[in-house]
This record gives C-alpha cells, structure tokens and sequence, in this order.
C-alpha cells in the first residue's frame, strides 16, 4: 500500500501539475493553441491511469482548461472518479470541477446520485459541503427528487456550517423538482428562527427568491418577516426581507401601511446606504400600493425624495445612479413631487458617466411641460453633438422624439421648431434610428395642416442635400428620412416653391444607389410633382418649360427602369410611358395638366392604427361566410379580413375636386370653422395667428413666415432650431397680453369624421397654447388591452411550477421520495420524517414507491389520485371512529392535538389566513385589539367545549397546577375548524371532532410515532390551571406556551404568549375587564405602545352570565433558565340590572421552564450527532415508585413538557426538545420496575436542571 | 441570484469564471469577451453598475463591477440583490483573497484558480449568497486547507524534493 503511494507519487514527479501548465501557456504565447492540444494529450494519458491523485491532477488541469473556452465535457467520467475518492483533496477537485461543467444533459450525472448521497451523510462536516456546493451547480430533476430527503435532513444538522449550505441549495431543489416543496416548507420556515444568523439569512434568501416569483403564496409568512425586520441587525437580511416587503405590498395594501411606520425608522436610523437605499425603495412600492390617494402619505414621498436628491447629490457615482434609479419609480405615480428636483436631474445630463445620463434621460421624460420642453431639447441637442459613441447617442435620438411626440404632441407649441429639430437629427451619423425620424415627420407634415408650407421647403432642401446623407454608406439608416422628405414633397407639392427643381433632385443619378424602397417612393412622387408643374406651367404662354420637364423625366426616368427592384421597376417604366404619352399631347399643344393632376387627387387622411378594427360590419355583410369555396383551410382565413374594409374609406376621404368653384370653398370653410368652434377637444390655438390663418382662403397665409428662412434652408448643417425657443418666448408674452384682454375661451370643435372625441391633453400650467393645430384622430385602445399585456408569464419560466400553496395541509401522498432501499423497519425510516409523523411504519415505503411510480406519469393525475386517496381516508375514518390512532395522518389540525408536531405543520388554511388579517388590522398584541374582541365574541358556539373542558378540569386540580401545555391553540384552531364543518352541516365531522373536544379535558391519546400498542386508555391530562377565582369569576391560566410564530429574536428575548380562559360565574354581566401583571427584571408583559410600564391591557370582551372566553397575553422574558412567578390583578365590573360594582381578583402566573420549550421533532441520526457533539452538559435523575406504563409514562413527558420521542425500543427511549433560544435537551428515559431514570443532556446546565425538576414534580404528583 | 462571477484582466483575460446556469463553453467565452468590452471602455471614477450585456442579459440583469489594480471581478445578478450589498461582497471577496494569499495580486489568481474557486465556494453557493462574514469564511477555508495538507503529506514532501 505505502509502495503503491510512493509509486503513485513518483509518477506525478513527471505530470504537470496546474501550476506547470499556466506557467507552458504563459510560456508558448505564439502557439498558446497547439501547446494546450498537446496538454490535453498528456491529460488523456493521465487520465487513463489507476492513480487517483493523477487523476484529481489531471482533472484540475482540466478545468482550468474549461475556463480558457476548451470543452472538456469528454472526461465526464473521470471527473466522476476524482468526486468518489475518499480523500478530501482529491473530492474537491472533482466536485469543483464537476460544478463548472456538468449540465443537465451531462448523462454520467446519473452514476453520481449514490455517492453524492454518501457524501452528504459523510461524518466529516467538509465532504458534506463541498457535496452540496458542487450540488448546487449540477442539480437535475433526478437529483433533486432522489437526494430531497437527504438534504431536507442536513437542513437539521448539528453544524450551522451544514445547515445553512442544505438550506440554501434548497432552493435549488425545489425549482428542479417543484414538488418536494411542500414537504419541506414547513422545516424551511423553521429555520427562519435559527439561532445561527448564517443559516436565518439563508433561509430568509431562499424564501425570498420563492416570494419574489409567486408573491402571494407568502403573504402569510408577513407578520414572521416583520417580526425579524423589526429585530434583526443583519443588513444583509435585513435587505432581503424588506426588498421582499416591495414585492408582496402590491398584494395587500395594508400590509404596507404597516409597513411604512418601521421603514421610515430605518431610513432616519440606519448608516448603511445599501439599507437605506433598499427601504426607500420598498416606501415607494408601498405608495405606488396605496397611490389612490391617501394625502397622509405625502410626507413618505416627500421623506423619499428629499433622501434620493442626497443620494444623486452625493459625489459616490453609484449613490448617485441608484437615486435616479429610485426616482424614476416614483414619477410614475407621483410626478410633481419629482419634477421640482428638476435642476439636479438636468445637471445629471452632463455627467460624464453614461451609465447615469441614460437614467436621468428616464427621468426627464416624465419632466417636461409645455413651457420647458423646447428648453430641455435644445440641452439634448447639444448632448447629441458632443456624445461620442452611437449607442448612447441613439438613445439621446430616441428620447428626443419621445419626450416630444408624448401624449400626442402635448408639449409642442411650435411645430416648425420641431421639424428644425427632426432635420438637425438627420445630420446624426451612422444612426439607426432613421425611420423613427421619418415616421415622425411624416406623421407630423400630414397631422398638422398648418406646417406643411415649412414642412414641404425644409424636405425640400433635404432632398437637394440628399448627397450629405447617402454620400458615405455608413451613414445609411440615417436615408430612411429621404423617403419621408420624397414622399412629403411629392404629395404636398403645391406649397413648394421651386418644383423644378425638386423635381430634378429626385432624379438624380446618385438616387439610383439608395435603398429601393426609397426608390420606389422617390419615383411615385416625382410623378406627382410632374402634375403639379404642369399644373403651374399651364397657365403660361411658354409651353417650353413644361416640354422641358417631360424631356426631363424621359430623360432621367429610364435609369429606374433598369432597377434591380421590382417595385421600383414597375412603377418607373408605367410613368415612364405616361410621361411619353403626355409628352406626345403636349407637342399638339392638348391641355393635360387637369387630367394627370386628376391621377393624385384625393388628400390623403391619417388613419388611427386601430381605426379599421372600429368600422362597423355594413348591414348584410356576413364576415363569416365565404366569398368563394377555400381551397384550403389556411388560406381562407387571411382572405377574409379584405372584405372588411371596401365600405369605409369614402366616408373620411375628401376628394379633391380642382373644379370646386371659390363660393363653394368658402362656404365649407366656414362650415368647418364652425365645428371646430363647437368642438371643444379642439387644441386651442392662439387666437390672433389661428384666426388668420383659417380666414384667409389660401395656405400662403400661414403666420409663422417671419423668419427669415432662406440662410438657414439653404445649409442644412446648421442648427437652427434654437432661433424658435426665441422667438416662442417673444409669441407667449405677446399671447399671454392678448389673454388678459380676452377673458373667454373659444372653444374650438375639432372636426371629427367618426364622431369620436378625443381630448388632446389639458391644458399646462401656464395654458400655453399652441401655434398650430395638430389634427389628431383618435387612437382608442380596445377596453381590455391593458398595458400590462407583456407580464404574461414565460411558460418555460421554472418558476411557475412552484406557485403552489403553501398553507394547505400537507397531504401522505406529497411526502418526499425516501431511500426504497433502506428497511421500512430500521431505525431510520421515513416514519420518523417531521411530515410522516403519525403514519405507521409501513405506509411510507408503500406510499414512496408508489409515489415513484406515478412520477413517471402526469402530475395531474397525480395530484387528483392524491385527493381521491384523502377522501377515501376520510371515509375509512368516520366508520371506525373509536379507532383514531390508526388512519388520521391526512388530519394535520387532529393529530397536532396528541402529537409534537404542531408547530412545524402548516396549519389549516382559514386558521392561517384570519391569523393574517388579524396581524394586518392591528398590532401585535391580540388582547389590545378591537379586532380580537371581535373575532372572540364572533366565536360563541366553540366556547361550549371549551367550558365543559374547564369545568371538567377542578376534578383534579392538584394534579395539573403546575403542569403546562400548548394545547389552547390547538384547541382553538380545532374550534375554528368545527365552527367551519357546523356551518357546512357535516354531521359525522362534526361528530367527531365532538369526541376529541371531551378528549380535551379528559384522555388524551398520545401516540408516538405509529406505536400502536396496549391500548390502555391513558388517565386524563390537562393543561389547565386553576389561576384564580371568586364568586364572580373564574380565571383559567391555560397555558404558557410558546407559539412559534410570535416568536421574538432568539438572541436577547423571547416571547412567551399566555392564554387565560374567563368563566363568568355568576348571574351578572362582567364587562371592563383589565389584566395587569407586576413586571419583574426578567418578564415584562407586552403592552401597547405609548401606555405605561404599569397599566393594565383590556380584555377584549365582555363576558354575559356562564360564559366563558379566552384572551392571550404576550410576555417578554429574558432568561429562560430559571422559573418565576409574576403576581397580577384582574379588575372588572359587574353589571346588574339595578347597580354595578367594581371588584379585583389577584392571581399568580407560573412560568416554568418548560414552558420555554417547543415541540422539535428531531430524527435518529442527528439526535447521535448532537449526543456525540460533546457540547452539552449531561444531569439525570431518578423517579421512585412510578407506577404507570412506559408508553403513559412518555406520553405525560411529551405533552407536559414538550418532549418528541426520537426512538423508543422496549423500555428505553430516547426523547428531544429545543428551547425558544435555541438549547437543546436530549433525554434518555429508561425504566424498570417502578423505578425510572432519566438521563439528560442539555447546553444549559440550570436549565436542564430546572427541567429536570419540573419533571420529577409531574410524577411525584401522581 | 447572481447569475455569473467573472474575473478578467486589463486585456480581458480571463482569471475566474463561475457560471450559475448553464451555457457551452463558446458562449461563455463569447460572455466575458463582450462584458469585458463593456466594463473597460468604463473610465475609472464613474459608476460601478452596467444595464447587462446582450447575452446574459435580459431587463432584469444588472453588471456590478470593481476595479482592483489589474483585475476587473464582475457580478452579474438579477433584481433580488441589492446592488450596493453586491459591491460590498465584492469588496469582502477581494480581502478575504488577500487574507488568504498575503497580499494577493494577480498572479496569485493565475496559478491558484483552484484556490480562488474554493474560497468563492464559501460565499456564493448556486447563485446565492451563503456568508458575507470574512472572519467566518476565512475560518472554514483555512480548515480545509489544514485537512489537504494533513491528507496530501507524502504527495507535499515529493514535491518539495523536486
């Protein structure tokens, strides 16, 4: 062996190890490539060996060669190899190199599934975690179902180290294998209460990823997050919980308005930015929740806004970035308070880090108004000449023309300063966004009537300057804009000045190199602009000029027939022979300019994009009946919509009829002022420039035309829109004059042909009015698109199929895959599982091999099998009634009765849902609620069991003093539950629960893990005590019993929650009732807040004669070690009919120490590992003369002291508990004769002593 | 959940690079090449956060990156982390390397991968952060070191031979 090793190690001598082969790449720069396929070679060979530190040697290598790009994915298996050696060194090469390369479809992934198992229970606390590392990289559906188990029971391990690892990879698990997640959501929620803060913030991280993808599952666990955002100190946590808290507020708005109170704390308390930072965050989700109105919230927003202007002022850059970011959110629902910080946003435009120019960009979007918008662009503008790379330019690009076309062109009150701006941007080089800049300049020329004059001279420049756009083929996307300038050229050609020679520009040869598309455009057009100049030329003597036109186009037009392009091709040769044919007419002097005009007459009317979906069906048209017999199925369907659309179009379109004498002109002028007089969605315009405008009979009356235009026209490079913010100065003080004099509006009706009425924006702030008239036709949304259309789920999401409920009970059937080779029998069998608690031994081995075999089919049929099997369980159980032990596993609420398991279960739904909506409505403290005394006095008819229960209980006062238990809550839930089946009627149910409520007080069956032995009926037990009583009232002290989820922080205070049963005996109505205890160092009940340290909290109902009801009363406490008395009053007045008395009652209150422990299952093999661990003090003690059976004997520890069974064989068992704070208590309890020994372990000696002692007192007692 | 961890040089050379989703080895390769692209055209004093590259992208994805000497160590990572928390663990990252190999430079990065993956493994764990306490990472590193040596001693002493 010790040969082999030395061997082994010779060998390596001559191996290259990582260090060797960094340093030959490092070295072979020239031929990196050729000397890597050589080390691979060297690798193979290596790998070929039986040495297994070659192998980890070679494999290492290997994955350093898997990060230069090289696939290695063939050494798989050897991969495997180096993962199973036993040495520690050797593994962690395997799994590191396994995590970086190992995928889903890898198939050796398969062979790992045993020895990854292995490893995870490897006693060496290391090979368990590189496991779960290389794990959580390469975990496949397989894996995750057959390893669930295993890891669900490291998430118990002994070491935090373990735990918080199996916690985290959780995650992992559930997203391959969605179903394992119920199963373990319940020991996941535990562990949000770890004492170790590593394994809380993973399992706060794991359900925090769970509740980011399907919110709503977790709202439930809101009042437990709360409870740790309010005591945890770990920022980290803290960050996750509240960045939770942001996604589950949209759900339930009154979750955030709990929220806001501490989160403002926190952004006034808090030094760390990244907190901060996160809970202004989640106060703005929290506002957008509550944005319908709440005014009291102003100061939130204002709270917010004041620290996101500190962080963008801050000189940190990331501060400064994630403040925009913030802020950004807030302008959707509350822009005024964003736009007064409009100043700093600005001054973000001219960072010099692009990363934070882009968000203010955001920002400035939701900024700009009627008065600032031309302000704003200029800036932008001048941030498009200096921006150096195209990606951040595009974006200046495209958000100029957002900012601008929002809402319809509501901020634009000069259209001719924004056409300067749209042709400055096509001097934009290498821009993709040419189209965005056509698009609106189409748009704009044909909707706003009154530009088109500047409109049709600025495209016309363009055009002549067409060489500075296409000239360099870079510069291409930008030539989009030519086929705008063509297009508006061509079809508003009569306001051009020079028709010539615009005509000439769009046939220059250079045309022919453009785009066809553009071609095509460029040839209809000048088409159009033929007609309109021989129009012109007609009325002139000379008819050369309109022949040199013809000859012009014959000329010119035969290039574009030779195109390439089809459509440029077709359309060229048929005006080609229209222009021959006019030219041969005009040789004999024939007048044609009427009839070739005629061939472009009709103006041409923007059409909203959903316009056509609106037309109504004509009467007798029916859509679905075919026009011809379909050829084909598929065919059909694309004919059909064609017929839709015949009928409509005359309705809109105004032909335009040349021969229209002048009075008729007028008098549809005047017609149409009138409507648009009436129409009050009518943009305003200024009044003086609309008026003359709309007068005067022709379009050359447009007032705008003071500008001197020509210099800047005739070079189009220069900037010229910044003589208009000038100049839309001078016009708004002259309007804002003109108003004063004019107090009256005109309304002006917008002259709509589909009668729909569209409001083209409010007025701004200083109703500034437009200097054109935008025609804007409506553009409706059908009702239900919403614009929340994209956040349909990916259906390949892996995060749907974990939308499961979660508060559901936990059915048999959902119990996790266990090892089937293991013995049902052994000491470590599934039965043992938190979830499998009550089931008999064997039913879990059935159920997992059954459960494997409906894997393989649909999960659907799976889960409707699962249901039918838990009716049919119901069923079994009303007919054998007596025989409770054997099938309840599918009754979570029952079986917490008799059982540990209680606190770790889901609880059932309705208990867990109106223990939300009680959390939400009110504070924490269920006796100082309104809510409570609601909820309590709501529930009268489960308060007859609870009474008989009580009054059952003084038959054996002495037994039970001391004695405590959690019972009440299980009883009240049980309540609950029965109220639930009354209402519904369901007798036999009924019937049933009836049996266990006289249990209750009586018999208890306890049954430890499927021990279905002697039958013995057990003598009663009960958790009642006996706290105080006169001739007017009873007091029960239920209980002092820890209810986990109101559990405090573990580390400096627990929270203990007392409930106490009222009995009103007399005749008299008992009502303002006041509980009060004495504060000692150590307890301290909770009050509310803003009372003091000495007042007394109302119980929350009022009690009518001989009924009873129960309070709870929360109390802090410090140290658990130790038992203590608190000494309090209770002050009351009774009521009669004639008079009414004030009367007091003292009582003690006990806490002892087992009060302060819960229920916790805990499984064979950790409990050993916990033994082993060596951290725990050991005490025993012995009882005398005990005289009961071994299984009423554990039973009494179980349920008066919180104990689970681990294992129990004949006369010894082992038994487990955990304190609120974390101790653990281990018990071995053995018996002989009538003597018992109990041998305990504990870190905590006095506790444990304590215990112990509460324990001997039980027995003694009996 | 971080999506990738990736170290590079000045020149985009990769040091570390730890996928927590699957991709082939071309596109990883095509990954750090363009985040590289992306984070060194950055100058020095702007913001650490980058909207995600075309490739691990998507709306949700955000680049977090520092800049030590002659390295560039990238997170990405999606909306659930908190992007200044991000930077911090960068920031523990980094010290617990130079705890770890005194004085760390990137040369240590070059001939240690191995090392560097096993101390990222005690703070990021399948995409999630598991420990952000140095001490406490530093603790558990130096364990399985301590039980390598113990292991490997023959296998040390040849080597040293040489």
């Amino acid at each position: 062996m010790a040969l082999k090793i030395v061997k082994g190690s010779i060998d390596r001598m001559f191996d290259k190890n990582l260090q060797d082969l960094v340093r030959g790449i490092r070295n072979h720069k020239e031929d990196e490539a050729k000397y890597i396929s050589t080390c691979i070679d060297e690798i193979k060979q290596e790998l070929k060996q039986d040495n297994i530190a070659v192998k980890a040697n070679a494999v290492c290598k290997l994955t350093y060669l898997q990060m230069l790009g090289y696939d290695v994915s063939w050494a798989a298996f050897n991969i495997v190899e180096v993962m199973s050696s036993s040495k520690f060194t050797y593994k962690r090469i395997g799994y590191l190199a396994a995590s970086q390369c190992f995928h889903e479809n890898t198939d050796v992934i398969m062979l790992t599934t045993n020895q990854i198992r292995k490893d995870l229970s490897s006693p060496n606390q290391y090979d368990t975690g590189v496991a779960l590392t290389g794990l959580s990289c390469f975990v496949t559906p397989d894996l995750a179902r057959d390893l669930a188990n295993d890891i669900m029971t490291l998430m118990s391990h002994t070491k935090p180290y373990i735990r918080k690892k199996a916690v985290l990879i959780m995650y992992k698990v559930f997203l391959k294998y969605p179903e394992s997640l119920r199963p373990a959501f319940p020991r996941l929620k535990e562990k949000l209460e770890d004492p170790d803060p590593g394994v809380q913030s993973a399992a706060v991280n794991v359900i925090c990823e769970l509740a980011r993808r399907n919110p709503k599952n977790y709202l439930s666990l809101a009042p437990l997050f709360f409870k740790l955002m309010t005591s945890s100190t770990n920022n980290w946590v803290l960050i996750k919980i509240i960045k939770l808290f942001g996604a589950l507020t949209p759900l339930e708005p009154r979750l955030g308005k709990k929220l806001i109170e501490p989160l403002t704390n926190l952004i006034h308390s808090t030094s760390a930015m990244s907190l901060l930072y996160e809970c202004v965050n989640t106060v703005i989700a929290v506002l957008i929740s509550l944005s319908s109105g709440m005014p009291n919230h102003s100061a939130s927003i204002q709270l917010c806004v004041q620290k996101l202007r500190i962080l963008i002022e801050d000189s940190d850059q990331n501060l400064k970035y994630l403040g925009l970011l913030a802020m950004s959110k807030i302008l959707k629902t509350h822009p005024k308070s964003v736009q007064s910080h409009k100043d700093l946003i600005l001054q973000c435009l001219d960072d010099k880090d692009e990363s934070i120019r882009l968000r203010a960009l955001d920002l400035l979007y939701g900024m700009v108004s009627k008065k600032n918008l031309m302000e704003i662009v200029k800036k932008l503008m001048i941030h498009v000449d200096k921006a150096e790379g195209t990606t951040y330019r595009d974006e200046l690009l495209t958000k100029i023309i957002d900012i601008c076309s929002q809402s319809n062109y509501q901020y634009i009150t000069n259209f001719e300063w924004y056409i300067s701006i749209l042709v400055e941007l096509t001097r934009l080089e290498g821009t993709r966004h040419g189209h965005l800049i056509a698009s609106q300049m189409l748009d704009v020329a044909i909707r706003v009537k009154a530009i088109r004059v500047f409109a049709v001279a600025q495209m016309a420049t363009l055009l002549d300057n067409a060489h500075l756009l296409t000239g360099n083929m870079q510069r291409n996307g930008i030539c989009e804009v030519l086929y705008a300038a063509a297009w508006i050229c061509g079809e508003f050609s009569e306001h051009l000045e020079n028709p010539v020679q615009t005509l000439e520009a769009m046939l220059r040869p250079k045309v022919a190199t453009l785009p066809g598309h553009i071609q095509a455009v460029y040839v209809q057009n000048a088409a159009k602009l033929f007609a309109t100049i021989l129009k012109n030329q007609e009325g002139n003597t000379d008819s050369t000029a309109a022949q040199e036109t013809s000859q012009m186009m014959i000329d010119r037009l035969p290039l574009f027939v030779q195109s390439a392009n089809l459509e440029v091709q077709e359309r060229a040769s048929c005006i080609l022979q229209l222009v021959k044919y006019i030219q041969k007419l005009q040789q004999k002097d024939v007048e044609v300019a009427e009839e070739v005009s005629a061939l472009f007459a009709g103006e041409l009317n923007p059409v909203a994009p959903k316009a056509q979906k609106k037309v109504p069906v004509p009467e007798g048209l029916d859509l679905d009946a075919w026009i011809n017999e379909p050829p084909s199925e598929s065919e059909s369907e694309d004919e059909q919509p064609k017929a839709i659309f015949t009928k409509e179009e005359p309705k809109h379109s105004r032909p335009r009829h040349t021969e229209v004498d002048e009075k008729e002109l007028a008098r549809r002028r005047e017609a149409r002022k009138q409507e648009q007089a009436n129409n009050p969605f009518y943009i305003k315009a200024s009044p003086s420039s609309q008026k003359v405008y709309q007068e005067a009979p022709g379009v050359e009356h447009i007032p705008v035309v003071q500008i001197d235009l020509s210099v800047p026209l005739k070079v189009p490079g220069l900037p010229m829109s910044d003589q208009y913010v000038k100049l839309e100065e001078e016009r708004r003080q002259k309007e804002r004059a003109e108003k004063k004099k004019k107090e009256k509006k005109k309304r002006k009706e917008k002259r709509s042909g589909r009668g729909k009425k569209h409001d083209s924006g409010p007025e701004s702030e200083e109703d500034i009015t437009p200097a054109h008239v935008v025609d804007i036709v409506t553009e409706e949304m059908p009702e239900n698109a919403l614009p929340s259309d994209d956040d349909d789920k990916d259906p390949n999401d892996p995060h749907k199929a974990l939308d499961i409920d979660l508060d559901k009970p936990l059915a048999d059937s959902e119990k996790l895959p266990v090892r089937s080779h293991r013995a049902a029998g052994a000491p470590k069998s599934s039965a043992e599982d938190g979830e499998a608690e009550n089931a008999t031994p064997q039913e879990p081995k059935k159920k997992s091999s059954k459960e494997k075999r409906d894997k393989k089919k649909d999960k659907e049929r799976d889960r409707k099998r699962s249901k039918e099997e838990k009716k049919k369980k119901k069923h079994k159980h009303e007919e054998k009634e007596e025989d409770l032990l054997g099938g309840q596993a599918e009754e979570p609420v029952v079986q917490s009765e008799e059982t540990k398991e209680v606190e770790a279960q889901p609880t059932s739904t309705s208990a867990e849902v109106s223990d939300l909506d009680f959390w939400l409505s009110n504070a924490p403290v269920p006796s100082n609620t309104q809510e409570a005394a609601t909820v309590a006095e709501a529930a009268p008819a489960p308060e007859a069991p609870a009474g008989t229960a009580a009054d059952s209980e003084p038959e054996e006062p002495k037994d039970t003093e001391t004695e405590e238990s959690k019972s009440s809550k299980h009883k009240k839930k049980k309540q609950k539950k029965e109220k639930e089946e009354k209402e519904k009627k369901k007798k036999k149910k009924h019937h049933h629960h009836h049996h266990h409520h006289h249990s209750d007080g009586g018999g208890e069956e306890s049954v430890q893990n499927g021990t279905v032995e002697e039958e013995e009926p057990l003598p009663p037990m009960s958790n009642y005590c006996l706290l105080a009583e006169n001739s007017y009232i009873k007091m029960m002290m239920e209980d002092a019993d820890q209810v986990c989820d109101i559990q405090g922080n573990l580390q400096d205070g627990s929270q203990v929650v007392v409930s106490v049963i009222f009995e009103n005996k007399s005749d008299s109505f008992l009502k303002s009732m006041e509980f009060n205890v004495l504060d000692s160092l150590n307890s301290k009940l909770q009050r509310p807040e803003g009372s003091g340290p000495h007042d007394g909290l109302t119980v929350p109902f009022q009690l009518p004669p001989g009924v009873s009801n129960e309070a709870r009363f929360v109390f802090t406490v410090q140290s658990i070690v130790m038992p203590q008395k608190l000494k309090g009053t209770l002050t009351f007045i009774v009521k009669n009919e004639d008079s009414s008395t004030h009367e007091k009652l003292d009582f003690k209150l006990h806490f002892t120490c087992t009060s302060y422990l819960i229920t916790t299952p805990c499984y064979s093999d950790a409990f050993a590992k916990l033994l082993e661990s060596g951290d725990l003090k050991s005490s025993s003690v012995r009882l005398e003369g005990v005289n009961m059976p071994f299984h009423h004997l554990l039973a009494r520890i179980c349920f008066h002291h919180h104990f689970s069974v681990v294992e129990r064989i004949d006369s010894c068992a082992s038994m487990y508990s955990r304190s609120i704070q974390g101790h653990h208590v281990c018990l071995l309890v053995k018996t002989s004769g009538q003597t018992v020994s109990i041998d305990a372990k504990c870190d905590e000696p006095t506790l444990l002593g304590n215990v112990l002692d509460e324990i001997k007192q039980t027995f003694s007692q009996c | 959940m971080i999506k990738a961890i990736l170290i590079f040089n000045n020149h985009g050379k990769p040091r570390l690079s730890k996928f927590y989703e699957h991709y082939n080895e071309d596109t990883e390769q095509q990954i750090i090449r363009e985040t590289f692209h992306l984070v060194s055209k950055r100058d020095e004093n702007v913001c650490n956060f980058l909207e995600g590259g075309m490739l691990i992208g998507g709306s949700d994805y955000k680049l977090i990156y520092r800049h030590y000497a002659t390295l560039y160590f990238v997170f990405c990572v999606d909306s659930s982390e908190s992007e200044l928390g991000i930077l911090d663990l960068i920031q523990v990252f980094v010290e617990t390397l130079d705890k770890c190999f005194e004085n760390v430079c990137e040369l240590d990065l070059i001939f240690h991968v191995d090392k560097v993956h096993n101390i990222l493994a005690e703070m990021v764990m399948g995409g999630m952060v598991l420990e952000t306490n140095m001490n406490e990472i530093i603790t558990q590193v130096d364990a399985q070191n301590k039980m390598e040596k113990s292991e490997t001693f023959i296998f040390q002493s040849t080597r040293q031979d040489r």
